[in-house]
């Protein structure tokens, strides 16, 4: 068989006469094997919490296939898209069952998603040397958010309208040119049809955009492969299982449980997640009395809310804002933050109750978000709000210092095969 | 002026939000419970409560309320005929046009027309009413909390006042709007219809009734979503039983 000159006898040999004439034109198929077949090995010791990231991936092509079908139906005129939508949902074939995937999926993708960093977070996968594949799925991180809450505005609906007009005026608190700005972010003197257009068009473009930073994300991925749940580096071949087939038939398994979960949603409670008000048509001159946006934004909304007092001459919403971004932008820091040089939560003592204490933090600032600020809500929110930066700005960097980590393992393979009576400290899932 | 009040309440009553909410009146009451035939994993609409319920709709609620989504021909999927379809169609006078000499006209409807709107627009709609727009029942069981038990309730929740509480003229205290002070008259009394089928006539029956027939404007595809669940539901429990087994027979070797 004739090879490459840039890669000479290398990579697998085929059989097949057709599949040879393409390869040695087109490296598809040694691309494939490398990138998720038996050419990239992965440790043989990761746990189900690492389905999440293909979860992830698979989620994200749902949406843009349901979403460009709806968008054969949809109508973006702020005259017409509630009725176009009802019109997919009575008219069209299977619309219904479109339109049903594509706004669950989107709770589905931030679920797996949401779980995918906290994954992270526990295992240390955000340090050398993979600070920038972690950055690189901040980065995704707001685009989904920025994608996710213009798909929101687009059934134009009460909650969509009011929600626009609420997350819009956030600009409003950047000094001097905040009016201005959000005057252009509107295309006009309030939420309306220019804002519905051009959200339609970048709630179309962005998915794209997170296609192409998820293709950076993934390279940064294979340039060290997946981190473990042990968070040391592979030493020998036995450490590692050839992608192809232990995690292709992992990930499936993944997905099928992922897709009943997905089944029973769409299919039974298609409507569990969503508001009422957002099969009232958009009303300008009605506001609802309670404006929540969708559970995936609760921790953010309840930050946002939390600061109900101007300091010094910084006022209240300013700072709810610039803390809002800041929750997300503390992560981009976070390699640099967490000085500890073990991964793993597993053999960090202290940092594993305070990551816990962080999760409940976000479960609560979630619950709070759903709730009108007053009294004790506000309080609450509060607490959670300066728990979650201290967490990030002060724990983290003490811990880094102060914690004594447990000893770790010699070796991946050495827990896992369980021939080591010493040292195994758990064994993996 | 509307720019400056939009931004204004938005800023109000969106950020520092809800405090705009008038205090107390936040006391919502639960909806009475009731088992409908649509829930549940094979739940399918009662044919004959749709009808019936599509029947009040006609003789009360439509003097006031639109159903703009729906369309005649969509009464097939509650056991109408065709015939019965294009003859409640008829009863109908439809605004089309415009004619050849520029005129609209008016027509009989058709099964292809959807129900057509009491009013010919929200500004008449609330003229009529006391300043109250009737909301369109389409979407309603959807667009409220516990929708289908909302309505249910609703109808029937017209009550005395507690001592003490004063409504505005012209409304009426009911235990189950929010804020207990509607604008709506009680719409139904014992025995106002008559069914062909020889229902009771209690305004508990008209009530579940309508509610029926909403919850199935708000969602007819219901019945087709809850059996194609089914089936998908069935094929991916035995394909992620695969995925497993097969999972399991391949890590073997790894272990």
């Amino acid at each position: 068989m004739t090879t490459s000159p840039h890669a000479p006898g290398s990579g697998p040999q085929y059989d097949n006469a057709v599949i040879r004439w393409i390869e040695y034109r087109l490296p598809v198929f040694s691309f494939a094997d490398s990138f998720m077949g038996s050419g990239y090995p992965a440790p043989r010791n990761l746990s189900y919490w690492w389905n999440f990231g293909s979860l992830a991936g698979i989620a994200l092509v749902l949406q843009i296939v349901t979403g460009v079908v709806l968008a054969m139906h949809y109508v973006a005129h702020a005259d017409m898209a509630f009725d176009s939508v009802e019109r997919i949902m009575r008219d069209v074939n299977f619309g219904w069952l479109l339109r049903y995937a594509h706004s669950n999926g989107a709770s589905m993708f931030f679920i797996v998603v949401y779980i995918h960093v906290f994954r992270g977070l526990y295992y240390g996968s955000y340090k050398a040397p993979r600070e920038l594949l972690w950055m690189l799925g901040v980065v995704i991180l707001l685009l989904m958010m920025a994608t996710a809450f213009m798909g929101y505005v687009l059934p134009w609906g009460q909650m969509s309208f009011w929600a626009a007009t609420v997350i819009t005026n956030l600009f409003s608190a950047i000094p001097l040119v905040g009016e201005g700005v959000v005057t252009w972010l509107w295309g006009g003197f309030a939420v309306g049809n220019p804002t519905l257009n051009r959200f339609y068009a970048l709630h179309y473009l962005l998915p794209f955009v997170i296609v192409g930073v998820v293709g950076l994300h993934l390279a940064a991925l294979h340039q060290h492969g997946s981190n473990n749940p042990l968070g040391i580096e592979r030493k020998s071949a036995k450490d590692s299982l050839p992608f192809h087939p232990y995690y292709t038939i992992k990930d499936l398994f993944g997905l099928g449980v992922f897709m009943i979960v997905f089944a029973l949603l769409v299919f039974y409670w298609p409507n569990l997640l969503g508001h009422p008000d957002n099969y009232i048509p958009a009303n300008p001159m009605q506001t609802p009395p309670h404006i929540v946006p969708e559970w995936y934004f609760l921790p953010f909304y309840a930050i946002l809310r939390a600061i109900t007092f101007n300091i010094w001459f910084i006022p209240a919403k300013l700072i709810g804002v610039i803390l809002m971004f800041g929750s997300i932008i503390v992560l981009f820091f976070l390699p640099w933050l967490d000085g500890s040089p073990v991964r793993s939560g597993r053999f960090r003592p202290i940092f594993k109750w305070f990551f816990w204490v962080l999760v409940l933090d976000c479960v609560m600032l979630g619950y709070l978000g759903a709730h009108p600020p007053e009294g004790v809500y506000v309080t609450l929110a509060q607490i959670g709000t300066a728990y979650y930066f201290f967490h990030f700005l002060i724990l983290l960097p003490l811990l880094g210092k102060l914690e004594r980590p447990r000893p770790l393992p010699s070796s991946i393979s050495e827990p896992v095969l369980g021939r080591a009576p010493a040292a195994s400290t758990s064994p993996a899932e | 002026m509307l720019r400056t009040m939009v931004v204004s309440t938005l800023i109000l009553g969106g950020l520092c939000l809800v405090k705009a909410a008038p205090a107390g009146a936040q006391e919502e009451a639960v909806p009475l419970q009731r088992n409908w035939s649509f829930e549940g994993l094979f739940g399918t609409y009662d044919r004959s409560a749709a009808q019936r319920g599509l029947q009040v709709y006609r003789e009360v609620c439509q003097n006031c309320h639109g159903l703009k989504y729906v369309a005649f021909r969509n009464l097939e999927a509650l056991g109408f005929t065709e015939d019965e379809v294009s003859a409640i169609a008829a009863e109908y006078q439809i605004t089309d046009g415009p004619n050849d000499e520029g005129e609209m006209y008016e027509r009989p409807g058709r099964p292809s027309d959807r129900f057509p709107s009491p009013f010919p627009n929200d500004q008449a709609a609330r003229l009529a009413n006391g300043g109250a727009l009737p909301p369109d029942l389409s979407l309603i069981t959807k667009a409220r909390e516990d929708g289908s038990n909302y309505v249910y309730s609703l109808l029937q929740g017209y009550e005395e006042p507690p001592p003490g509480e004063q409504g505005l003229e012209g409304l009426y205290y009911n235990a189950y709007f929010p804020n207990h002070w509607i604008a709506m008259p009680p719409p139904l009394s014992d025995g106002q219809v008559t069914f062909a089928d020889g229902s009771s006539t209690s305004v508990e029956q008209m009530a579940s009734d309508v509610a029926t027939f909403l919850t199935w404007t708000a969602e007819p595809m219901l019945e087709a979503r809850k059996q194609t669940g089914l089936k998908v539901l069935l094929f991916l429990v035995v394909l992620t039983g695969l995925f497993y087994a097969s999972k399991r027979r391949i890590w073997a070797s790894a272990h």
